[in-house]
């Protein structure tokens, strides 16, 4: 198999007194989609926001393409998110105030591109996620799978090489989320954009190339391993 | 599955004969055993027997003739009676998954290992299930056919996560116990 692209080593961090990783391992290699499956509270969304560098791990390292970003500033973190990461949460995290086009736009916009160009591609990827026509509309005035949709675009705008994406469908019906998911697998594949997949869904799950199991704040390989 | 009622259910788009009925069945369900062609003949023989289909007469548009049947009044009354007949909502406590596991509790066995390796193999399927359904130009017989067993393989890892999770807290119980 290929060198990892991104990869979490013995990941530990706490919230105040309750601990939500407790040595977690993972990898995830160029292009791969990763489901990372587990109980509510195993600690998935904890090791998403440690390998996005949203959090610092209170042990342990991570390391994307050779550099490690539990050691790197916020500066450089910053400009990872912008750049060579996307993120997409249950809830799209839109921002309300603006249209759908500006809020494609905006990691164009944050990253330098000039404002006409930055519409041009944003309208381009709405259109790629079936929601053409809907450029002019705020958040409040989109179904949850319209706004999903539009923040899977924001998410794929800047051509990251890995994206996070927290319980994607987790707001959805089965259709609207079916519809979610194909939109991110497929436009993945065919950009080779590596996908860490959080999910309690086995059929949201499915989508991926890989299955990991976190229980406890450990994958559940590594917690039979510690039970031998 | 009822072949009778799928071949009334075939019969009601117009009338059909066996090898056509055969061909169609085996696109509408993908999932399902290919029908074989003595089930189809004996299937509409029996049908033309109880008044619910008859002989319409035959066609040897080019090549061997064939017999073609159609559905009666009668044939398409029992076909909407039994569209709507609702199933008992069995419990489906005899899958030799369920069998398994609680033979391997009984026999001190390590039920564990085996819901683990059995969750591996029921994602595999659903893998494979997933590509079918969302490949491009996929017809709504495959979809519908992949939707029935994705969610029938999930309602399993459901009852197996739950099973799994019980045991770590049986385990726990009689280690402190």
């Amino acid at each position: 198999m290929s060198t990892p692209l991104l990869t979490g080593r013995r990941l530990f961090k706490a919230h105040g007194s309750t601990p939500a990783l407790r040595g977690a391992s993972v990898e995830l290699h160029p292009g791969e989609i990763l489901a990372v499956t587990g109980a509510s509270g195993s600690g998935k969304s904890t090791l998403l926001h440690c390998l996005a560098g949203i959090v610092r791990p209170d042990e342990g390292t991570v390391e994307y393409a050779g550099e490690r970003l539990d050691e790197a500033s916020e500066a450089r973190l910053g400009e990872l998110r912008r750049t060579e990461f996307g993120v997409v949460f249950q809830f799209g995290q839109l921002i309300p105030e603006l249209t759908a086009v500006d809020n494609v736009a905006l990691p164009l916009l944050l990253a330098g591109t000039p404002r006409q160009a930055a519409r041009e591609r944003a309208i381009a990827w709405l259109e790629r996620f079936g929601v053409r026509g809907q450029e002019a509309l705020r958040p409040g005035e989109m179904s949850g799978g319209q706004a999903q949709r539009v923040s899977l675009a924001r998410a794929l705008v800047t051509g990251p090489k890995v994206v996070f994406a927290d319980e994607p469908t987790g707001a959805l019906d089965s259709l609207s989320g079916e519809q979610v998911m194909t939109a991110l697998t497929h436009t993945a594949r065919e950009a080779a954009t590596a996908v860490l997949l959080i999910t309690h869904d086995a059929q949201v799950a499915a989508y991926a190339d890989r299955e990991v199991t976190l229980r406890d704040g450990v994958l559940a390989a590594e917690a039979a391993e510690v039970a031998r | 599955m009822s072949t009778r009622h799928v071949l009334l259910g075939l019969l009601a788009a117009g009338p059909s004969h066996g090898y056509d009925l055969k061909r169609r069945h085996d696109e509408q369900f993908p999932q399902a055993r290919p029908l074989a062609y003595g089930q189809v003949y004996t299937t509409l023989q029996r049908l033309v027997r109880d008044g619910l289909a008859e002989v319409e007469g035959t066609d040897s548009e080019g090549g061997p003739e064939r017999t073609l049947y159609r559905s009666t009044d009668a044939g398409a009354h029992e076909l909407t009676r039994w569209a709507g007949e609702v199933m008992p909502p069995a419990p489906f406590v005899t899958n030799e998954i369920f069998a398994k596991v609680v033979v391997s509790i009984l026999a001190s066995g390590d039920p564990a290992a085996y819901l683990t390796a059995q969750r591996a193999a029921h994602m595999a399927r659903m893998r494979e299930l997933t590509a079918v359904k969302t490949a491009p130009g996929t017809d709504l017989a495959t979809a519908l056919s992949a939707d029935y067993a994705l969610n029938h393989l999930d309602a399993d890892l459901r009852w197996m996560t739950t099973t799994a999770a019980r045991l770590t807290t049986l385990t726990a119980e009689v280690d402190s116990a």
